[in-house]
């Protein structure tokens, strides 16, 4: 069923449990056309665009826990594209872009708030920097503009100008088409959208094993049984390494938790996102008025989902040194999502070592604001057997030829 | 909190110490290591969830190295010793 304005009066009025479903329950069926194992944005998206633009609809998505239950229903819900590298760049802008026209395409409203991204230099040095980073994201046609003190505290009038402040004020630049999203919402509207395509969303299915033939995947072993398909996607997150052992291969990924937290609702006090890259505090209000922040990694591999109490003492100290205003705040909730971090801070899109599987992974802690992207490429492996050029210099490959795309410096801000 | 039995110094807490990869060999001799075997020196790793052999050093404490097994998924620290 449509989601309008005329079907939300008519069911207000009537039947109120008249919706149904948004995506279709149901079960394992023996063979697809391409199964899709992993049911986070990445995954859903790929299947949407597998059968929206490449007409491919016996498809499948398997999901382990329930959808959107891992990175994608846990990450602070940022999208941006202000990327150093001209292939970042237009990867995240595609996604973007993508997510500009979200609402409409899915008919299911994401949410999308462009509210800005803002991103602050504490020192001359930095802001020097950050000068020839904004010079590198106007030559890839990402559209940042760079602030000076003034017009940073104009914008972000909370952060600490104090004459003792730690990190002193000296600029920034923003991204006014940056903001956030709804990350729920994205998940259950790429379902809802493929589902009505004809993709069959099944949960609580675990994959325990790979069928080969040769060098080539031709089924999986799953806790519903059996299934076979010509091909294979591959969008796990934090658990690529585990699937990729599974099926006999190894990844240039380690994983590790990256915790973000709430704290208890306030009304309106910060209208736009804020970064830091010197204390990796990032920061935005949700519609609800909690404030929603994180910084870095904890820094050693965990497959916890819980992050541990001395990172969570850093992100909150580093937030307070930029906005001592939240000192007295209580905090709602603190949570963890496992990522797969390349060692140069940008992900894999592209064949895996085995024939009929394609990989979509080591987004770090940045995915969520490339879903569109990740699951429009994955679903082009897909269907053509290769890259389109926008995924092309993240395939696996790099880590041979050493054409990394080294955005851990280049992008130089916690994501 | 890890509390984390260092060889030399019984047990601290993880903010004394530095996590550094997994330990492996270094592929020798360079002139004959393919492009493939190094990369993967370089960057592939097991990432196992669960047992897991960590190279970590006491950063800010004695400043020795020791090999630590930890499960990644419970974060139980399963043994220390000092390198072989």
């Amino acid at each position: 069923m449509r989601y309008s304005a005329f079907n939300l009066i008519r069911h207000g009025l009537g039947n109120p449990l008249g919706w149904g479903p948004a995506w279709k329950p149901a079960s394992l069926k023996p063979s697809y056309d391409a199964i899709i194992i992993g049911g986070g944005g990445h995954g859903l998206a790929s299947a949407y665009y597998l059968a929206k633009n490449h007409g491919i609809r016996r498809v499948a998505v398997l999901e382990r826990g329930w959808i959107g239950g891992g990175n994608t229903g846990r990450n602070t819900t940022i999208v941006r594209s202000n990327y150093f590298f001209g292939e970042s760049a237009r990867l995240y802008d595609h996604a973007l872009k993508l997510y500009e026209g979200l609402s409409e395409d899915l008919n299911y409203n994401i949410m999308l708030s462009q509210r800005g991204v803002i991103n602050i230099a504490h020192s001359e040095h930095e802001m020097e920097l950050m000068t020839r980073s904004v010079n590198a994201m106007l030559l890839n046609g990402i559209d940042v503009e760079l602030l000076d003190r003034k017009q940073l505290l104009a914008e972000v009038p909370l952060a600490n100008d104090a004459p003792d402040a730690r990190f002193p004020l000296h600029g920034g630049f923003v991204q006014r088409r940056g903001g956030v999203a709804r990350h729920d919402a994205v998940a259950w509207g790429y379902a809802r959208a493929a589902s009505q395509l004809g993709v069959d969303i099944i949960q609580n299915c675990e994959v325990t094993g790979f069928i080969r033939d040769q060098n080539r995947i031709t089924g999986l072993e799953t806790t519903h049984g059996r299934v076979s398909a010509g091909v294979f996607g591959l969008a796990v997150a934090g658990h690529s390494s585990v699937m990729a052992a599974k099926a006999g291969f190894d990844l240039p990924l380690q994983s590790y938790a990256l915790q973000a937290m709430v704290s208890e609702p306030l009304k309106p006090i910060l209208h736009n996102v804020v970064m830091s890259g010197r204390t990796h505090a990032y920061v935005s209000q949700s519609d609800k008025g909690e404030l929603v922040f994180g910084a870095g990694l904890d820094l050693y591999p965990s497959y916890a989902q819980r992050g541990n109490l001395p990172t969570a003492q850093e992100i909150i100290a580093g937030l307070l040194e930029i906005f001592p205003a939240f000192r007295r705040l209580k905090m709602l909730r603190q949570w963890a999502g496992i990522v797969d971090v390349c060692w140069d801070y940008s992900p894999i899109i592209g064949p895996a070592p085995v024939d009929g599987l394609y990989l979509n992974c080591g987004w770090g802690t940045g995915g969520f604001k490339a879903i569109p992207a990740g699951g429009w490429l994955l679903a082009h492996l897909l269907a053509h057997g290769k890259h389109d050029p926008l995924s092309a210099p993240f395939d696996l490959t790099r880590f041979q030829t050493g054409a990394l795309i080294d955005e851990a410096a280049g992008a130089g801000i916690a994501h | 909190m890890l509390i984390i039995p260092c060889p030399w110094c019984g047990p601290r807490a993880e903010q004394e110490f530095h996590f550094a990869g997994e330990p492996k060999a270094r592929p020798v001799p360079a002139e004959q290591v393919s492009d493939q075997t190094w990369a993967h020196y370089l960057y592939h790793r097991s990432n196992e969830k669960g047992a897991h052999r960590e190279l970590w050093s006491h950063a800010h404490g004695c400043g020795r190295w020791f090999v630590m097994e930890r499960d990644t998924h419970t974060h139980q620290i399963l043994s220390t010793k000092a390198p072989a």
